[in-house]
């Protein structure tokens, strides 16, 4: 099967009689079948997608079609799909399988999605290589012998080798950001509240946020447009109507644009990186754009802000999963405390386990002022910086990631160089807007660049439009 | 010990009392909210805090918590958060519970209890809030394993907390007896402290008399009856009283109460030691109280037993213990009223209600709903009477029971068809009469010698020959005029 690379171009083939939904979704599972090494799913849906194929096809010929007919999905495991497997790519949820479908997940279906699978992730989110699944790691398509980023790593490496033409992610503090740029594809968060979080396990609720994998424009502007909105499930969403953003693409229109000193001085951003962003800032300039350099004083608080602020709700978020009612129950149980010490400690891998005990330190009698109730304040004074600055500018352009994906196992052992890798995505997080990553280039060795475009709250379409016109 | 140690000693309780609120479904699902359903059928995936599952506020508990709030006059909160009390134990699924720590929906506020001479004293409440109830778990005889129940998980609870206002174990019950008249009267909570949908805690201190702070307080916890909390805080007082005479310190701990032998014990230290790391649970959005809701809430609000309580005393004029006894539950105020709305002799009403209804209810272990003669009946029988064709005692003796019976007939009808009315008929009475006194010469002669006291053993005489159907006034007359 050829490589598709948006739904409008499977739609012309399938106008055109080449192309059916069965016989994309069998292309879709050979190559599935092709890349197992890549340990991008940890379930495969074989005979359902097919099943649901012949039905999507029916429909099709009947012209009773959903939005979404022909889109083939995947899907991280962190989002409930009634009757499917749920594990969060954790021990803990062994055999555990969601009784309801999440609301994302239930508009997708509803407009005639086929899901392909359930993809590899982090461990609760919990990564940014990918490395902290029970399942194993994923690979970079590009490079095996790479990291894909994470905590979506199976879901970028989904779209990346053209085993899936879209996938969900959620994005915490830049987990569908970061690995889209590893990946080079096209990674977006939304504005946090845009998307019902309901039917994605927690990890830090007040961070997570749902997010989109692809390679056009066109088709995350499409996804978003079904999944996002009101919902009665969730009461922290936000009741804001939702544009057509699929109407919406414009690529010529020219922008304020600001880009972060910052973040282009900072130590450790790899020397291809900073070159693609000299080369982005020349191009924005020569193609009308107004464009200036602004200081960001606060990102240097945004990464300790982040980590105390989603540790505390994980501590919290992650205290169901004790062994009473599902999941992983130890044989060493004898007593309640030994079911509990004993269940988590073998459930939980060690990243999960080290955010749990941080997240329940800083959430402590004795330490929450110093902590929670300063990195609540920083918060705020983050995210009025950024606000500040995106309300004198469209957007704010940033590396996705100081580097392009580092080799398995090379951050392991050194876990606050790990978390850096997260530095230019933790801000659009932790303010809560939308935020996108755009393929860019590649470094010397093939691996690829993204570039980050940060906007202001609810601002999807204009980021949409500004990454049609960037990858153009 | 001396009652002059004890006496130097001042008891001060606090109380913070959990009502099940009587929603149809739980505080934060659609699962039912119902007591005695078979185990763990009303658990659906939020109940059970499954992966995904997000809360979402029944916004009836708020009104049910505003409604307890506004009759114990406390402000009520604008903004609400939730936040999270965070610990392990199997019948919390989610590992935390959802309450309100830093935001109650009422602050302040005070419940009027009375003592013993009729005096108000108003007890001070510090706050109302919500909160999710936990499960239940099972510890069966013989049984190694605990089994554990989520049908109560998720119901709600409203958890009223008073000042360290009180002062005495009978003012501590005059208290609890206030607040469950109060969730019944607002029928928010069913006040059944038996099976568990009103539970209280009390805290429990002693210091000299006249001292300016409180001594350390101790919590105590499992007291299932109104009774059991008045036996635990007599018998907390006395312990502490008496650890301090001996020169011990009184440590602040949690401690259980024993039914059996009416005495505390100390919980293991391990199941205090709890930092609970409340925080606001980021998975709800605040509730906003609006004018227009507050302003529903308070125009649906029901009649309150204060209110009825003074309005039986200074607009009906009865007496205290009246006004105390009709007042004891919403039922029997609502009965009382709606007879009041038939007939203006509201002293009479009261005599009804109180007596023959009362024992009979009693006797039958019935409520006053489930009464088979409607109000306006009873201010059938009030006319007869006021109206001198029947006597208060044959009423409540003999029409009261036949009502039971057929109750629907006309009180009048059937008092008639028993021939329960008074006789009417001059001529009938004077034969009465004057059978009487032919019968007790002597005390004619008495009587006419000046003992005037005989003219009610007259009148019973009369009354007894004609099955108490002579008209007293009627009767009375004749006496008089033929006695000379």
């Amino acid at each position: 099967m050829k490589h598709y690379t948006s739904l409008a171009e499977i739609h012309r083939d399938m106008d055109a009689g080449k192309i059916n939904c069965v016989d994309l979704v069998k292309g879709y599972l050979n190559n599935i079948a092709q890349n197992k090494d890549l340990n991008a799913y940890v379930e495969v849906y074989e005979a359902e997608a097919l099943d649901k194929a012949v039905v999507v096809d029916e429909k099709i010929k009947n012209n009773t079609a959903g939005k979404l007919a022909g889109m083939v999905v995947g899907l991280k495991d962190v989002l409930c799909h009634d009757a499917h497997g749920l594990q969060c790519g954790s021990k803990i949820l062994n055999g555990f399988e969601s009784q309801f479908n999440g609301t994302a997940v239930e508009r997708l279906l509803a407009e005639d999605a086929i899901v392909i699978g359930r993809q590899n992730c982090d461990e609760f989110a919990m990564g940014s290589s990918n490395e902290n699944s029970s399942f194993g790691p994923v690979q970079n398509a590009a490079d095996p012998t790479r990291v894909p980023g994470g905590s979506s790593g199976g879901s970028a490496v989904g779209v990346q080798a053209n085993t899936c033409l879209v996938s969900l992610g959620t994005d915490t503090g830049g987990s569908v950001r970061q690995p889209a740029s590893f990946c080079g594809v096209l990674g977006l968060k939304p504005t946090y509240s845009r998307i019902s979080r309901h039917g994605l396990a927690a990890y830090a609720s007040s961070f997570d946020t749902i997010g989109i994998f692809s390679k056009s424009v066109e088709d995350n502007a499409l996804m978003l447009e079904v999944i996002a909105g009101a919902d009665v499930y969730d009461s922290t969403v936000s009741k804001k109507p939702v544009p057509t953003y699929t109407t919406q693409i414009d690529p010529h229109k020219k922008y304020k644009i600001a880009y972060i000193k910052e973040a282009l001085d900072s130590d450790g951003l790899q020397p291809e990186v900073k070159d693609t962003m000299t080369d982005l800032i020349e191009r924005l300039k020569n193609d009308g754009h107004e464009v200036e350099e602004v200081g960001f004083p606060m990102l240097r608080y945004a990464l300790e802000t982040y980590y105390i602020l989603t540790f505390a709700e994980a501590s919290s978020n992650l205290s169901r999963y004790d062994g009473v009612r599902f999941g992983h129950r130890s044989e060493k149980s004898v007593d309640l405390e030994s079911m509990y010490k004993a269940s988590r400690s073998e459930g939980f891998g060690k990243e999960v386990q080290k955010r749990i005990m941080l997240g329940t330190f800083v959430l402590s009698a004795s330490y929450y002022d110093a902590y929670y109730t300063r990195a609540q304040k920083v918060r705020r004074l983050i995210r009025d910086e950024l606000k500040a600055l995106l309300s004198n500018h469209d957007f704010l352009v940033l590396p996705t990631a100081p580097t392009t994906a580092f080799k398995i196992g090379a951050l392991t052992k050194n876990p606050l160089e790990m978390y850096l890798a997260d530095l230019f995505t933790v801000p659009a997080s932790v303010a809560g807007t939308p935020a996108i990553s755009v393929p860019y280039g590649k470094d010397k060795g093939g691996m690829p660049i993204g570039v980050q475009a940060i906007a202001n709250d609810f601002e999807e379409s204009k980021l949409l439009s500004f990454s049609k016109y960037l990858m153009n | 010990m001396d009652q002059e140690i004890i006496d130097k000693y001042q008891l001060v309780v606090g109380l913070e009392v959990h009502a099940q609120l009587l929603t149809q479904t739980k505080i934060f699902n659609s699962d039912e909210n119902e007591y005695g359903a078979l185990p763990n059928t009303n658990v659906g995936v939020i109940t059970l805090g499954h992966p995904g599952t997000m809360p979402l506020l029944n916004e009836n508990v708020m009104g049910q918590a505003v409604k307890m709030g506004l009759a114990c006059s406390c402000s009520i909160s604008e903004y609400n958060i939730f936040d999270r009390k965070n610990y392990f134990y199997p019948d919390l699924p989610k590992g935390y519970q959802i309450t309100q720590d830093r935001t109650p929906i009422c602050v302040g506020g005070r419940v009027v209890i009375y003592k013993k001479n009729g005096e108000e004293h108003a007890i001070q409440l510090n706050r109302i809030h919500v909160e999710e109830d936990a499960g239940k778990s099972i510890h069966l005889d013989g049984e190694a394993d605990t089994l554990v129940d989520f049908n109560r998980a998720g119901v709600p609870l409203i958890e009223i907390v008073s000042e360290p206002d009180i002062r005495s174990s009978e003012e501590a019950h005059a208290f609890l007896m206030e607040v469950r008249k109060l969730v019944r009267y607002l029928d928010v909570c069913d006040g059944n402290m038996e099976e568990g949908s009103m539970r209280c805690d009390a805290n429990i201190s002693v210091m000299l008399k006249g001292a300016k702070e409180y001594g350390k307080k101790v919590e105590v916890k499992n007291m299932n009856s109104l009774k059991n909390v008045q036996r635990a805080i007599d018998h907390e007082f006395l312990r502490q009283v008496e650890a301090l005479e001996n020169g011990e310190t009184i440590i602040s701990e949690t401690r259980t109460f024993n039914a059996q032998d009416g005495t505390t014990s100390g919980m293991r230290a391990k199941e205090e030691l709890n930092d609970y790391r409340y925080f606001p649970d980021p998975d709800l959005s605040p509730f906003i109280v609006t004018e227009d809701w507050l302003n529903t809430i308070k125009a649906n609000m029901p009649a309150l037993p204060r209110e009825l309580y003074n309005k039986y005393m200074t607009d009906y004029r009865l007496p205290a213990y009246d006004a105390q006894v009709l007042t004891e539950s919403k039922e029997m105020a609502f009965y009382f009223e709606a007879v009041c709305a038939h007939t203006k002799n509201f002293k009479a009403a009261s005599n009804i209600i109180m007596g023959p209804v009362k024992s009979y209810l009693n006797e039958h272990n019935l409520s006053i709903t489930n009464l088979s003669i409607q109000p306006e009946q009873i201010a059938e029988i009030i006319a007869l009477v006021d109206g001198n064709k029947l006597s208060f005692s044959v009423a409540s003796q003999k029409l009261f029971p036949a009502m039971l019976e057929k109750p629907n007939q006309k009180a009048e009808t059937l008092a008639e068809a028993l021939h329960l009315l008074h006789d009417g008929d001059v001529a009938s009475i004077e034969t009465a009469v004057d059978a009487v006194l032919a019968e007790f010469p002597d005390k004619v002669a008495q009587y006419q010698k000046g003992k005037k006291g005989l003219l009610g053993m007259f009148m019973g005489q009369v009354k007894k020959k004609t099955q108490g159907k002579a008209d007293p006034k009627i009767t009375n007359e004749l006496l008089i005029k033929k006695l000379g």
